[in-house]
């Protein structure tokens, strides 16, 4: 059993980012109900770039480690260059992820789209 | 006696191949069967030799194809101690329940009734009977399940007495694997003039199942779980009940006369059969219906009883592990399910996924019950025929190296 790559696992034992901000500028939670995982991601911009982000939530240990190296990304990014990540990038930066799981790696992501097109608060 | 489980093995060519690397290790049949050889040649015979469509039809062809889905009929029949006409052949245990909650509300619902279900059922047995309320101002209310995962029995008299029109609920949960006793949950129901309908697609397959002895009035399964075809099921209901009820779906087959504006029906079980039946997979739950018969559903049920006995042994002696459910063996369908400390079901399956196990992980279509239980999911191993002990033994182990990556 080869159990999860180092990325997945370090994310999911020590998550970044983990908690909620209190005045955050974008906001989306984004769930699977077929497995019940769950990703909240908030942000907070200043100067048209990402100056803090969180994310909660509960789920397994790809979904929640996804949403913690997530976060790690997208700080300091400007909206322009946050549209650009791409889901092929984000599942090569977490690690192997089996088709089986892929919603899960990708809930955060899709978090993060969808607090973008949906605009300020 | 036991069963021959090596020789078994053999009939199923699916437990040849690999899942990756490693040689399947199928824990998920609560799901769905593997099929035999016999099954699977006996659907591709018929479509080679014997494909016309059923009932009607003046040629040869088609009159042997009556005759072996007629002949299919009867076999399940024999099966549940049940006469042929009481035998509805629908795609699954959905259709079946849908068609159950369907027609007795047409027949036996009005405004102020009440349907009892339980906090155990799948979707299949829950969604139907919400939707058949709703349509006529019916109550629907759910017996609650205790902490041992059991029903509620003084809640269920309490219920009955409530105006209930029919009862719906599982002879076995499909997560818990509690199996209920249906004898005198329906004794209960008919004392409350409350006609009782039973989801059996967890116990048909795995135990002998007599109509008459459980004293039910409908009982729905599905070929798929039980070595047959997928698109193949059973409801079987007392045959005056069915006389009463109105069709579900129409069109043909099911109708005696037409006219450009009304029609009458066909009596049962045809009445319930609208359009092409799917006769080639009938023809397959026949054969299958012939293997389970062959073991011996007797046997079947002990193998299943031993193997839960040896999974159940090896969980509550991992403090990690919860078990839902009944602690007895006896008392559960051939299922376990279970959690593991601070790891999602989903990484338990994934990891387990690795060593070639294929266990199930998620709500098990039990929402409820999973609220319930207060857990986001559950994993669940589920057993058949065609699994030994050394695959519980390969399962456990592979459970404890998944902890141990995880923990």
């Amino acid at each position: 059993m080869k159990g999860y790559g180092e990325v997945i696992l370090e994310h999911w034992r020590r998550p970044r980012n983990r908690g909620r901000l209190r005045a955050p500028d974008r906001e989306a939670v984004q769930a699977n109900p077929l497995c019940g995982d769950v990703v909240r991601l908030q942000l907070f911009f200043e100067d048209g770039c990402v100056r803090d982000v969180r994310f909660d939530g509960e789920g397994c240990a790809i979904s929640q480690a996804a949403a913690s190296l997530l976060t790690e990304k997208v700080k300091g990014k400007a909206t322009a260059q946050l549209a650009e990540l791409g889901e092929r990038e984000f599942l090569g930066e977490l690690g192997e992820v089996t088709a089986t799981r892929a919603g899960c790696a990708l809930l955060a992501l899709w978090a993060l789209q969808r607090a973008l097109k949906e605009g300020p608060r | 006696m036991a069963i021959d489980v090596q020789g078994i093995r053999r009939d199923f060519p699916i437990l040849e191949r690999r899942a990756g690397e490693k040689p399947l290790l199928y824990l998920d049949s609560a799901a769905t069967s593997h099929k035999p050889a016999p099954v699977i040649e006996a659907v591709a015979s018929f479509y080679r030799e014997s494909n016309a469509n059923v009932h009607r039809a003046l040629y040869r062809l088609a009159a042997e194809a009556t005759e072996l889905y007629e002949a299919a009929r009867g076999k399940v029949a024999t099966l549940l101690g049940a006469r042929s006409e009481e035998i509805v052949f629908v795609r699954g245990t959905t259709e079946a329940l849908n068609l159950a909650a369907h027609t007795v509300g047409e027949a036996r619902l009005g405004a102020g009734d009440t349907v009892v279900v339980t906090e155990m059922e799948h979707h299949a047995n829950l969604v139907p009977w919400q939707q058949t309320a709703r349509r006529h101002g019916a109550r629907l209310e759910a017996v609650p399940v205790t902490d041992s995962g059991e029903l509620g029995l003084s809640a269920y008299e309490r219920l009955l007495s409530s105006g209930a029109k029919v009862v719906a609920l599982a002879h076995a949960s499909n997560l818990l694997g509690t199996i209920n006793p249906i004898p005198e949950l329906a004794q209960a129901a008919h004392r409350a003039g409350a006609l009782l309908v039973v989801d059996a697609a967890q116990t048909v397959p795995h135990m002998p199942v007599s109509v008459r002895e459980l004293g039910a009035d409908m009982l729905a399964f599905s070929g798929h779980k039980m070595l047959g075809p997928t698109g193949i099921g059973v409801l079987w209901a007392r045959g005056d009940l069915l006389e009463e009820l109105p069709p579900f779906m129409t069109g043909g087959e099911m109708i005696g006369e037409v006219w450009l504006d009304k029609a009458t029906w066909a009596d049962p079980p045809r009445r319930f059969e609208a359009g092409t039946p799917p006769f080639a997979q009938a023809v397959g739950l026949g054969v299958a219906v012939d293997y389970l018969a062959e073991l011996g559903l007797v046997d079947v049920r002990a193998h299943d009883v031993e193997l839960v006995e040896r999974v159940l042994e090896g969980l509550s002696r991992r403090e990690h592990v919860t078990v839902y459910g009944p602690r007895e063996p006896s008392a559960r369908a051939g299922l376990v399910s279970f959690n593991v400390a601070g790891v999602h079901p989903h990484d338990v399956a994934t990891l387990l996924d690795q060593e070639g196990i294929a266990i199930r992980a998620g709500h098990h279509c039990a929402q409820p019950l999973v609220r319930r239980l207060g857990v986001p999911a559950t994993c669940r191993a589920s057993f058949y025929v065609y699994n030994t002990t050394e695959e519980v033994d390969a399962f456990l182990w592979a459970l404890d190296e998944a902890w141990r990556l995880l923990k």
